[in-house]
């Protein structure tokens, strides 16, 4: 391994609910269960287990009080849901909850389309769950959207990115995840955006959240792990497509991240079999073909 | 040395390899028209180089069958190379006599590999690949060589990067102008990459290697980008991702040349290379071989309409 890369990764897990939310077939309350406690048995230190937001907006997520209560809590493993606003908070903490995530963008388009409000609207209502958070000892991690590009602005600027991320981290977040929601980014605009935020926030609370919609995740990712990031976010099997490009893939496999991880030699305490089985698991019931290369190579034995 | 996204190179060299190394691992066999079409296509989107066919015998490799009519039916743009495979000095002659201007020998960093795959030794292999050079030379014929097995073999597994450094510089002592070090089954991360490159940068000059990564595992774009930042300065990609891999069923081969040239436009790199372009000459073959793209940023770019 590099001297110049982490000793250490950790990998954050969200297919059961980045990925599945992205799915088109609903998936049944038990399925999901059974998908997250299998996942519990990888090594996997974090596994993003569901989202209270409204069925309404999003039906697969539903069912996010039963995921939660259902689910093999095991010890040393964290299993943060989404929570936007204090309702989403309470409902959260009341099913069991002892971790939450917020979403935040560096776009004031997507905010406005998203989630109906501007950048700083949504940052005022994070305000009420840090509080609650805080008052609860309930940790706190804030995601920045469209850190690479946006469907509706187009670029971004990297001030913009550091802005927000400065703002959620003030505010207490732990950590501040940097997606590439629509996949745009490359090496190029990944090293731009990370050395700007970085000057705001320390690296040693920064993650990358990479879709793969252009090919680029894993170059992306190595990248910011040579640019110090130690925390990684991806979903088993690549679940998730992407909702602006149809047809087009989303999540990086977490498969295919911890292949290239261990051939750094950087540790991650995943099982990487395990967690092909859990994929197959999965895309099974979703009768759907895995988006891992490293499952799909595999499948042959 | 703190591995950095900027000390890259300026400008990289594309070598698309689709027309023989991507159609040759495709199950349907392309009518010779076809063929001619697609090289045609890919003539015009500034590729600097296009490996047309393989002068291999036909009981081999069916789809190569027509390497001839191929071969002399072919526009050829000035300052773009064509260069073909030649296993052998029959091969070789065949090739000049149909107009090839440019020749590729294939060796291997494993005895296992060379034995199934071309049924002799790595030394023999190189005994063949000397006729090949000496009348190359003798005709002012570049050389291009291959070293297959760089990252891994499917039969013996883990391959010594002190092995991959032997066999090159053996073809480059012989008189290849640039040897491609190909990760035939795609099993490389940017951990072994690296570790590799340092080996054969001990023998070969930076300026005559490219990096051959096949995309089984995922790994490709990420290798290639440690490559780069490494000094190479050669690329080998197929266009839609042509070329599954013979070796693990249903697996996918060849990097999609569209996502590679992706990421050097994003990298600042120049490469001469229209996008656009690309991705048109990869609809146009992925429509005659009734199959979708391998490509993510021709996948993400037909869906949206729009290129980013």
């Amino acid at each position: 391994a590099s001297g110049a890369y982490p000793k250490r990764v950790k990998v954050v897990e969200v297919g059961p609910r980045d990925g599945l939310q992205n799915e088109k077939n609903v998936v049944p309350t038990p399925v999901k269960i059974s998908l997250i406690n299998m996942l519990s048995e990888t090594g996997l230190q974090v596994i993003e287990a569901t989202s209270f937001v409204s069925p309404k907006w999003v039906p697969q997520m539903a069912d996010h009080t039963e995921v939660m209560q259902g689910i093999n809590k095991l010890p040393g493993i964290s299993y943060p849901v989404l929570t936007p606003n204090l309702k989403g908070f309470q409902a959260a903490v009341a099913a069991g909850a002892k971790e939450v995530s917020i979403f935040g963008a560096a776009s004031e388009l997507f905010t406005k389309k998203n989630i109906n409000c501007s950048i700083e609207e949504s940052l005022e209502r994070f305000d009420e769950v840090m509080k609650a958070a805080r008052e609860a000892n309930i940790p706190v991690r804030g995601y920045v959207s469209c850190v690479l590009g946006c469907p509706y602005e187009g670029k971004i600027s990297a001030a913009k990115v550091a802005e927000v991320s400065k703002k959620m981290y003030s505010m207490g977040c732990y950590e501040i995840s940097l997606g590439d929601t629509i996949g745009v980014g490359t090496p190029g605009s990944m090293k731009e955006m990370l050395t700007v935020v970085m000057k705001e926030v320390p690296v040693g609370a920064l993650a990358v959240h990479c879709h793969d919609t252009y090919g680029q995740a894993l170059a992306n990712i190595l990248v910011a792990l040579q640019m110090g990031v130690s925390v990684v976010d991806a979903s088993v099997a690549g679940l998730g497509g992407c909702p602006y490009a149809q047809g087009a893939s989303g999540n990086v496999a977490t498969e295919d991240l911890v292949y290239m991880l261990n051939g750094l030699g950087i540790h991650t305490g995943v099982d990487l079999q395990k967690l092909m089985d859990t994929g197959t698991f999965i895309c099974n019931a979703l009768n759907r073909k895995t988006n891992s290369k490293v499952s799909q190579a595999s499948c042959r034995l | 040395q703190e591995p950095q996204a900027s000390g890259l190179p300026e400008y990289i060299k594309i070598v698309e390899v689709g027309p023989r190394d991507g159609l040759q691992n495709e199950k349907m066999i392309i009518p010779t028209d076809t063929k001619i079409e697609f090289i045609n296509q890919l003539s015009k989107t500034g590729l600097p180089a296009i490996e047309v066919t393989s002068f291999v015998s036909s009981k081999w490799v069916p789809q190569m069958a027509d390497h001839k009519e191929v071969m002399s039916g072919i526009e050829r743009h000035p300052g773009v190379q064509y260069p073909v495979l030649t296993p052998n000095l029959q091969g070789f002659h065949s090739a000049i006599a149909a107009g090839a201007t440019e020749v590729s020998v294939f060796g291997a960093a494993s005895e296992s590999f060379s034995k199934m795959n071309i049924n002799c030794s790595i030394e023999e292999s190189m005994e063949r690949f000397e006729e090949v050079t000496k009348s190359a030379r003798n005709m002012n014929i570049p050389v291009r060589g291959y070293v297959s097995c760089a990252l891994g073999c499917p039969y013996e597994g883990n391959v010594v990067p002190d092995k991959v450094a032997e066999v090159s510089k053996r073809l480059y002592s012989m008189g290849c102008y640039e040897i491609s070090l190909g990760d035939t089954i795609g099993v490389g991360t940017p951990g072994s990459m690296k570790k590799m490159l340092e080996a054969v940068m001990k023998e070969i000059p930076l300026s005559a290697l490219a990096v051959h990564c096949h995309d089984t595992y995922g790994q490709a774009l990420a290798n290639i980008l440690t490559a780069i930042q490494m000094g190479v300065a050669v690329v080998d990609s197929s266009v839609a991702g042509l070329g599954g891999c013979p070796y693990a069923k249903g697996a996918t081969g060849n990097v999609a040349t569209e996502d590679v040239i992706y990421m050097l436009n994003g990298l600042g790199i120049n490469t001469g290379v229209n996008l656009c372009a690309v991705m048109e000459a990869g609809n146009f073959i992925c429509t005659a071989l009734s199959k979708k793209t391998n490509s993510k940023v021709a996948q993400a770019s037909f869906s949206t309409g729009t290129i980013n």
